[in-house]
């Protein structure tokens, strides 16, 4: 039986166990043998995002050693995937030894969506999930790791599910992780106008491929008291 | 004059301007449809794509071959009778240029469209000295009557509406007052071509500088760029030193491209190359022509692997006309000479030390810039480089205090972050004295420094907002039940410890 290793970040890890869960859900019942990894608890990107970069080598030299080479790694986020797959080797230049293990494991290294519709080739996970639902699609994921197609066949696929459009939503949430609290008045000016065109689709879940977006996003309209919730797509593709 | 482009005026003049809904709704509208224009423009264009890539080969060529081109170019420009002056900073061309029209006894100068100009702050010491100084490109003439700086590279006017300009004319020039741009067009072409006719000086930027020729190249669409630099005796181009490139025939390439990027057209109006002075028998064209090339922070960033890629910008404006944070903010609360995120690239080079630092952690590192960029710079890489450098202290930001408690706050919770088991500990204790502070698995209110955060967004509860998913063999730490999601919540309440799965095979 194939075996994939998953790595759920510190989002998961932190507040959305949920996310973790479904993935491991999905890729069970697509008969994978789902090896989680719990020796490390985020791959730095917060911390390099804000030019700490020390604290960002010490976290991807944990990741980095926890993981087994061997095997695929399946991570819940685009964004999660892109600070591996693209960041490490600007983060580990200085570090040879290191960045030859990034090296190693780049080609293994997926996001969620990717993973299921490139690697699998799978679309149809035979999901159910009752509700009118909008995607937004992450930045990390569109623009550094060019998954674009992939998660909106995958909802398209799932039983009870109707997708509805809304204006602009390639246009980033406002999130970009510490810019959220540093500069708070353009983060919830950008989260406003997203919540606006989510809201006018008339979706009542709003779902992505990012922990980040949906935790930002999620967070306004719970604020707005809008009655829209968010899910990460595993939570969608784990539906029955 | 400009003031210090510091982190706290940054603040101060975003937070302004995300409040002005006004401002806010005439970028959203301006700029909306320059990206349609832009889209349909190169969307009909097959090969947009391969010219990008041929245009960026050429940057990358002229770049690695700067000091060899910028001398052919010289050669080239003085054989046709220019003078070229190498301004190592701004106060250096300022001082060039003011001489030169205090020898020639200038009254009158015009200006075309030129963003170098700008950063030397051209104006004020041309006005010091007792010249007039008229911008003659629509947009420039605009902010100049209102006494502000440009607030976009290419549309300089963008933060204004017709109905703006229309009272400033009415104001400043005595015209009837119209919304109608056609007839604004009119009032201010008859205001200029005096001025076109009286000038004694013509100033003007440089898109391109050909060294292989030594032609300057100006890309533009009003005509005031070739008046510019065919009407005065004396005329001066200013260009930073990254604009030489190697040969004419690059320009197909670079046609095909910024205009399409910049504007959305497929073609600028006009295309000028100026080729020299006024030679025997000719009609028109300067008598005395001056090349200032101007360094200003430019070798500074030519030195650094990284931020070298930087020097590759045409000044379209496209990333600033794609940026989320340009889109709320506007031009002017960058505070810079170029706003947007080819302004928080540049600028720390580009103005003194200790300033501008700030604005390379302004950008949500979304990546729309750098995919519309004609010659495809990666600005979020460049702006996490910048990032790390002011980490390092190369480059001084001072920081607000909540932002630097933010910052100060990252650093610890990455610290936290490489001991998992700890960690762990640490979400679950969270989530137990924190559950009598939320609400359906949200909290409304964090401590500083987080606290920016909780001013518009709630946020979620340690261990899980609560949501569940059903068949998931076990929820992984206790969480309340809101019962909201459709996907249930039978297992919610269970206990659960995340480290007693290491391997698990989900149920079919």
């Amino acid at each position: 039986m194939a075996e994939i290793q998953l790595f759920a970040g510190c989002l998961a890890q932190t507040f959305f166990p949920q996310a973790g869960e479904a993935v491991q859900l999905v890729l069970g019942r697509l008969g994978l043998k789902v090896r989680r990894i719990n020796d490390a608890f985020c791959c730095g990107q917060m911390a390099f995002n804000d030019g700490l970069r020390k604290e960002a080598t010490t976290l991807a030299r944990r990741l980095l050693g926890a993981v087994d080479p061997a095997l695929p790694v399946v991570l819940p986020s685009g964004s999660c995937t892109a600070m591996i797959r693209v960041f490490y080797s600007d983060l580990l230049c200085g570090q040879p030894e290191l960045a030859q293990m990034a090296q190693r494991i780049r080609p293994q290294v997926f996001e969620f969506s990717e993973y299921l519709t490139q690697v699998l080739k799978v679309t149809d996970v035979g999901a159910r999930f009752e509700s009118t639902v909008a995607y937004h699609p992450s930045c990390h994921l569109t623009r550094e790791l060019r998954v674009t197609n992939g998660p909106l066949d995958l909802l398209k696929s799932v039983r009870g599910l109707s997708l509805r459009e809304f204006e602009k939503s390639e246009e980033c949430c406002g999130f970009g992780g510490l810019f959220s609290v540093k500069f708070p008045h353009i983060s919830a000016a950008m989260l406003e106008d997203k919540i606006a065109r989510v809201s006018a689709s008339g979706a009542k879940t709003l779902v992505s491929c990012d922990l980040g977006c949906l935790m930002h996003i999620g967070g306004g309209l719970h604020r707005r008291r809008l009655g829209i919730e968010t899910r990460h797509l595993a939570e969608v593709l784990a539906g029955r | 004059m400009m003031r210090p482009p510091e982190a706290e005026s940054f603040f101060a003049d975003s937070r302004k301007a995300v409040g002005d809904t006004d401002l806010r709704r005439k970028l959203e509208g301006a700029v909306g449809r320059h990206l349609e224009q832009v889209e349909i423009v190169a969307g009909a264009f097959p090969q947009y794509e391969q010219e990008k890539v041929a245009a960026r080969r050429i940057k990358e060529e002229a770049i690695s071959r700067l000091p060899e081109l910028l001398e052919q170019l010289r050669r080239n420009l003085e054989a046709k009778g220019a003078r070229v002056f190498f301004a190592g900073d701004a106060a250096e061309a300022r001082n060039y240029i003011v001489d030169l029209g205090r020898k020639n006894a200038v009254k009158l100068a015009v200006k075309g469209k030129s963003m170098a100009t700008e950063e030397i702050e051209l104006n004020h010491a041309l006005q010091g000295a007792g010249i007039e100084v008229v911008e003659t490109d629509l947009g420039e003439y605009i902010v100049q009557l209102r006494g502000e700086r440009p607030s976009h590279i290419i549309t300089p006017a963008i933060h204004l509406s017709k109905e703006d300009v229309g009272k400033l004319f009415e104001q400043k020039l005595a015209a009837p007052y119209t919304n109608v741009p056609e007839e604004l067009t009119v009032v201010a072409r008859a205001r200029l071509r005096e001025k076109f006719l009286a000038a004694d000086m013509g100033v003007v930027g440089a898109n391109f500088a050909v060294a292989e020729t030594g032609s300057i190249v100006l890309v533009e669409n009003e005509g005031n760029g070739r008046l510019t630099t065919s009407l005065p005796e004396v005329v001066v181009a200013v260009m930073g030193i990254e604009k030489v490139i190697p040969r004419a025939s690059d320009l197909s390439h670079f046609m095909e491209i910024l205009g399409r990027t910049a504007t959305g057209q497929k073609l600028t109006t006009y295309v000028n190359f100026v080729n020299g002075v006024r030679r025997a028998g000719e009609l028109d064209g300067p008598r005395e022509l001056h090349v200032v090339i101007l360094d200003n922070g430019r070798s500074q960033m030519l030195a650094d692997p990284v931020l070298r890629e930087a020097l590759y910008c045409l000044r379209c404006g496209a990333c600033l006309n794609v940026c989320p944070v340009f889109r709320r903010i506007g031009g002017h609360a960058y505070g810079t000479t170029y706003p947007g995120p080819i302004g928080s690239i540049i600028s720390p080079s580009l103005v003194h030390e200790g300033q501008a630092g700030h604005l390379a952690f302004a950008s949500t590192l979304c990546g729309a810039c750098k995919d519309i960029c004609p010659v495809k710079i990666d600005i979020p890489r460049i702006l996490l480089h910048l990032r790390w450098r002011a980490t390092e202290g190369d480059i001084a930001v001072k920081w607000p205090q909540a932002a630097h408690r933010v910052r100060t706050g990252a650093k610890l919770t990455a610290r936290l972050f490489a001991a998992p088991s700890l960690m762990r500990a640490l979400s679950r204790a969270a989530s137990v004295l924190l559950r009598p502070f939320a609400r359906d698995g949200y909290l409304s209110w964090l401590p500083p420094p987080f606290n920016g955060w909780t001013q518009s967004r709630d946020f979620p509860l340690f261990g899980g907002t609560g949501n569940r998913v059903a068949g998931a063999k076990s929820a992984p730490v206790e969480a309340g039940n809101t019962g909201s999601g459709p996907t249930g919540s039978r297992d919610a309440g269970q206990r659960h410890d995340p480290e007693a799965h290491e391997t698990e095979q989900a149920h079919q």
